[in-house]
């Protein structure tokens, strides 16, 4: 079974169609990339499967489960998280407290404990709190651990996002150009951390613009062109295909 | 620094503020003073939790702070409950209207809120002047003074002590929360309403939990205020109480809870200071405002905060 499948996906805006009818499936463990020229539909499509747009046709399958038009929080609850191409990081916390934020669902949440901070309160936040130095180690931001997020550098915020939706155990993990606005240093410490995601047994799907980066990470590839289906496969075939070479590498070219 | 860092230091500040006031003054004026100072600090804390942490404004609380206050009047006097029960009543009345209220009116964001909320308290306010029978009507009711196993609290000094143990206990309750899911999950629907549903935060909820609670922590202020003064009058619900609270925890500084206190503890002394000026009082009040949002812009604790760490 796919872990995430999209089949005939529609939708337009004031009668402009953004997508016509896509259909993809993702496996378990792969680094599946959507791309496409700008216009393409990529970001419309990113955003029927995170729960932000509902399709006019078509469904959405989460681990055989239908969830189109499901909203964000009911697909957090389901497996899948995501982060944003323009940040969407709380910037009056720390590090360490956006990622314990991405606890939330695996935390007790009854009010009382909390108010008088009962001993398993005070326990569940320390279990928090480890849970979140290991991930924050994972992607390499130990060091920035109790740093005001508003205070930290773009690529590390970059890495934070991805760190926190992890926090949330997902079984799919959505990121919207996770190297957008990226130095190549810093593109470079984010496909890294992309990889690991992958290689932890999370099934990841990107939306990028940085070709060099989809081609070397992606296990297959699918590309649109004005709201359709044009090629999908491995790096290789993808850049071998004629039309894709024509359309959307062609008219950088 | 750490110590600076440590969420629960300002409980310990707190508590050593109150007991340190009755050794450096003595007479009951500045006693008064600082009693007062503490049952306003304590509404603003609970609206630091809405406002300064969960990010969601109120220009009402004074109707919350108004239940507190006419439970302590009007339980006694008309039902013949004790005061203490007319106080716990009150504040499980406030929180059940934020509850039911809150609902409906926190689907709204920003000025939409602030104006909605000012209805809300402007309703409340109405009630109180226009059920006469109960209230007094606009020229109020006396307040029976509080009595607990036989012992009555009316001296300042007896209000100064039970004001500043709540204050103390309301601080440490609103740490405890900041710190905890709860308070997490509030400030991330402050700074980002979007990632906070991505993560599974049901975001009306703790809109709603923030209300609830600061309205409680209203109304036991109010129940406070009207057993102090062993009087009520409509002003203690009215529309230009809510905007005081708003400034005090604007100029103290949102989202930090001894800023609450400090923006309290500015906005009951100023005038106290600024008689001498007589006719210009409020001219000096209105201008000294101005002034401290100028130069300290995120309020007094949290600018003075980054100014020293700036330094260190």
């Amino acid at each position: 079974m796919s872990a995430l499948a999209v089949e005939g996906v529609a939708i337009a805006f004031g009668g402009v169609t953004a997508v016509a009818g896509v259909s993809l499936a993702v496996q378990p463990g792969e680094i599946f990339a959507i791309i496409g020229p700008n216009g393409a539909g990529k970001t419309t499509l990113f955003n029927i499967i995170a729960g932000i747009y509902a399709p006019a046709r078509g469904r959405v399958m989460l681990g055989g489960e239908d969830v189109t038009g499901f909203a964000p929080h009911l697909l957090a609850r389901r497996g899948l998280s995501r982060t944003f191409q323009n940040l969407q990081i709380f910037f009056r916390m720390t590090a360490a407290e956006n990622v314990m934020v991405g606890r939330h669902l695996h935390e007790k949440r009854g009010l009382l404990p909390h108010l008088f901070a009962l001993p398993s309160a005070l326990r569940q936040n320390r279990e928090t709190r480890q849970k979140a130095e290991e991930l924050l180690a994972f992607v390499g931001l130990s060091t920035l651990a109790d740093q005001p997020a508003g205070t930290m550098p773009y690529g590390a915020l970059k890495r934070l996002e991805i760190a926190r939706a992890l926090a949330t155990e997902p079984k799919v993990l959505l990121l919207d150009e996770p190297a957008a606005g990226c130095n190549p240093v810093e593109t470079e410490e984010v496909d890294t951390v992309i990889q690991k995601v992958a290689a932890s047994g999370v099934t990841v799907v990107l939306v990028e613009h940085d070709m060099k980066l989809v081609m070397k990470i992606s296990s297959r590839i699918h590309v649109l062109d004005q709201g359709r289906t044009l090629a999908e496969g491995t790096a290789a075939q993808v850049r071998a295909n004629a039309d894709v070479v024509k359309v959307y590498l062609g008219a950088h070219a | 620094m750490k110590a600076l860092r440590n969420p629960y230091t300002v409980v310990l500040v707190l508590a050593a503020i109150v007991v340190a006031i009755p050794f450096i003054v003595s007479t009951t004026f500045y006693l008064r003073i600082a009693a007062l100072v503490f049952i306003f600090s304590l509404a603003v804390v609970g609206l630091n939790l809405l406002m300064g942490f969960a990010g969601q404004v109120s220009l009402g609380h004074a109707g919350f702070f108004g239940i507190g206050a006419y439970a302590v009047a009007v339980g006694p006097t008309h039902l013949g409950v004790p005061s203490w029960v007319a106080l716990l009543a009150g504040a499980a009345i406030a929180g059940l209207l934020a509850f039911l209220v809150g609902r409906p009116i926190l689907k709204l964001k920003g000025h939409y809120l602030a104006v909605a909320t000012l209805g809300l308290g402007i309703l409340i306010a109405m009630v109180f002047t226009n059920e006469a029978r109960f209230t007094g009507g606009p020229d109020g009711m006396p307040v029976p003074r509080l009595e607990l196993f036989g012992w009555r609290a009316r001296t300042p000094i007896a209000w100064y002590w039970m004001s500043g143990v709540t204050l103390v206990i309301g601080a440490l309750i609103a740490v405890n929360l900041i710190e905890s899911p709860t308070g997490r999950a509030f400030r991330a629907v402050h700074d980002s309403e979007t990632a906070a549903r991505t993560l599974g935060i049901d975001v009306s909820r703790y809109k709603l939990i923030a209300f609830v609670l600061s309205a409680v922590y209203a109304a036991v202020a109010g129940a406070y205020l009207a057993l102090f003064d062993a009087l009520v009058t409509p002003v203690t619900a009215g529309f230009l109480r809510s905007i005081e609270f708003v400034t005090m925890a604007v100029i103290g500084g949102l989202g930090s809870i001894f800023g609450g206190v400090v923006g309290a503890a500015v906005l009951v002394l100023l005038p106290q200071v600024l008689t001498k000026f007589h006719d210009y009082e409020h001219v000096m009040l209105g201008l000294l405002m101005m002034v401290f949002m100028i130069f300290l812009p995120a309020g007094i604790v949290p600018s003075l905060a980054r100014l020293i760490g700036r330094k260190s």
